[in-house]
C-alpha cells in the first residue's frame, strides 16, 4: 500500500473515532434537555403560586418594602449572569455574556455602578480574563442545579438588596440568563427582578397561566401584610432564580445537543471526502503498479529481442 | 353536596399533594390555624411544622412542611413550602437519626426539622 492511502486511511479512523464521540454527547444532551424540561415544569405550580400571592400582597395593600420601592436616583445595580460550566455549547455562553455586556453598557450610561454576580465558569474565566472585578461568582452546578443551588445564590443578592445603597448595597437586581424557547431556539433575556413592578409580576403571571382573567381578593394577612411581604419577596427571587437556572441548563443542554449535531455532521463529511481521496489515491497506486509491471516487462521483451 | 376546598401543596421543586379537601390545619407565625371553605381570603407565613389535611373522602393527610405560606382565596388553597414531604414519605429512622445528631451537635434548625418530621408521621398513625 502506498504511504499516501496509509495517510489517509489513518486520518479517517481519527475522524471516526472523533464522530463517536460527538455522536455519544448529542445524545447525552438530547436526554438531559428532556430531563431539564421536567424539573422547568415541576417548578412552575410554585413559581406561579408565589407569583400570584406576591401580585395579591403588593396590589391588595399599601405597604411599602424596599424590595417593591422604586429608588428615585438608582446608583448602584446588581447584574447576575447565568453561564455554563462547560463549553462545547456553540454560542450559548457567549451570547448571554454578550447580552450582559450590553446591560452593563446601558445601565452605565444611565449613571449607575453595576456589580457583577456570575453563575458558570464560562463567565468567570471571560471577567477574570479581562481582569474585571466580580462581586460574587458560583460554579459546579449550572448542569444540574437544585433549589438549594438557587438559595445560596440568592442569599448574597438579597442582602446586597436590603442594604442600604450607602452602605454598599444595591438598587436594583437585574438577571440575565437564556431562556428555553423551544428545542431550536434559546434566546438571552434580561429581566430586572428587584424592585418589583406590578406589572412585571402581572405579566409573569400572565405569561405563566397564573393570574389569567382574575380579580385578586381581598386578603385577610396573616400576620401582618408587611411580614408577609417581608418572607414573601426573598421567596420570589429565590424562586425566579431557580427557574431562570433550569432555564439556562435546559438552553445549555439544547445548544450542546445543536452544537454536537454539527460536529457529528462535519465528521461524516470529512469521511465522505477523506474516503473518495484514498480511493484515488489506492486507484493512482495500482495504476502506477501495472504501468511499472508494464514497462518493467517491455523493457525485458526489448532486450530479450536485442539479443537475438 | 357539603363545600370543598381544592388543595394544592407544592413544594419549591414539585407538587406534592394536589386534591378536594373539608378542612385544613396549618401552623402560621402567630398559631395553629384551621380553614374550611367559604373562608376569608387568606395569605399567611407559615413556620415549620405539620400540616394537616382532612380530604372529602374522610382521610386524613399530613405533610411536613418547613416554612412557606399559606395562601386561600375562592376555596382554592394553596400551601407552598420549600420543603414539604408527606408523612408517608418520611423514613423515620433517617428522622429519628437526625433528631439525634442534630440535638448532639446543637443545631436547632435540623433539629427543628427533624422533630416535625416525627410528629408529622407520629400524626398520621
Amino acid at each position: 500500500m502506498g504511504a499516501q492511502v496509509r495517510v489517509y486511511k489513518r486520518r479517517i479512523k481519527s475522524v471516526t473515532a472523533t464522530k463517536k464521540i460527538t455522536k455519544a454527547m448529542e445524545m447525552i444532551s438530547a436526554s438531559r434537555i428532556v430531563k431539564a424540561q421536567r424539573q422547568v415544569d415541576a417548578s412552575t405550580p410554585y413559581a406561579n403560586e408565589l407569583t400570584r400571592a406576591v401580585t395579591a400582597v403588593a396590589t391588595g395593600s399599601n405597604t411599602r418594602h424596599p424590595l417593591t420601592t422604586e429608588v428615585e436616583r438608582p446608583t448602584r445595580a446588581a447584574v447576575l449572569l447565568i453561564t455554563s460550566d462547560r463549553g462545547l455549547a456553540g454560542g450559548y455562553s457567549s451570547n448571554a455574556i454578550k447580552a450582559a455586556e450590553q446591560l452593563t453598557e446601558r445601565l452605565t450610561a444611565e449613571g449607575k455602578e453595576v456589580l457583577p454576580y456570575i453563575v458558570g465558569r464560562k463567565g468567570v474565566a471571560y471577567y477574570g480574563f479581562r481582569g474585571r472585578a466580580v462581586t460574587q461568582s458560583w460554579t459546579g452546578f449550572t448542569d444540574n442545579p437544585t433549589y438549594a443551588d438557587a438559595k445560596t445564590v440568592a442569599g448574597p443578592l438579597i442582602e446586597a438588596v436590603t442594604t442600604e445603597t450607602a452602605e454598599g448595597g444595591v438598587d436594583e437586581l437585574h438577571i440575565i440568563f437564556t431562556e428555553f424557547v423551544s428545542m431550536m431556539t434559546q434566546t438571552p433575556v434580561d429581566v430586572r427582578l428587584l424592585p418589583l413592578s406590578i406589572d412585571e409580576a402581572t405579566e409573569h403571571a400572565e405569561k405563566t397561566g397564573a393570574g389569567k382573567d382574575q380579580i385578586l381578593p381581598l386578603f385577610d394577612f396573616e400576620p401582618s401584610a408587611e411580614e408577609v411581604l417581608d418572607a414573601l419577596l426573598p421567596r420570589y427571587v429565590e424562586s425566579r432564580i431557580y427557574n431562570a437556572l433550569l432555564q439556562s441548563a435546559a438552553s445549555k443542554h439544547a445548544a450542546t445537543r445543536r452544537a454536537m449535531k454539527s460536529a457529528t455532521d462535519n465528521a461524516e463529511e470529512l469521511i465522505k471526502s477523506l474516503t473518495r481521496l484514498a480511493n484515488a489515491a489506492r486507484q493512482a497506486d495500482i495504476t502506477q503498479e501495472i504501468s511499472e509491471i508494464v514497462g518493467g516487462a517491455s523493457a525485458l521483451a526489448d532486450a530479450t529481442a536485442g539479443s537475438d | 353536596m357539603a363545600a370543598e376546598l381544592h388543595v394544592e401543596l407544592v413544594a419549591a421543586d414539585r407538587s406534592v399533594w394536589s386534591g378536594a379537601a373539608t378542612l385544613v390545619i396549618a401552623r402560621t407565625t402567630s398559631g395553629d390555624i384551621g380553614v374550611m371553605p367559604g373562608h376569608q381570603p387568606l395569605l399567611g407565613v407559615l413556620e415549620s411544622g405539620p400540616v394537616t389535611i382532612r380530604t372529602s373522602d374522610g382521610g386524613t393527610v399530613i405533610a411536613a412542611v418547613h416554612g412557606g405560606f399559606i395562601s386561600f382565596a375562592d376555596d382554592k388553597l394553596s400551601v407552598l413550602a420549600e420543603i414539604a414531604e408527606l408523612s408517608d414519605e418520611i423514613d423515620v429512622q433517617r428522622a429519628e437519626r437526625a433528631l439525634e445528631r442534630a440535638k448532639s451537635e446543637a443545631d436547632d434548625a435540623a433539629e427543628r426539622r427533624a422533630e416535625v418530621r416525627l410528629r408529622a408521621v407520629a400524626g398520621a398513625h
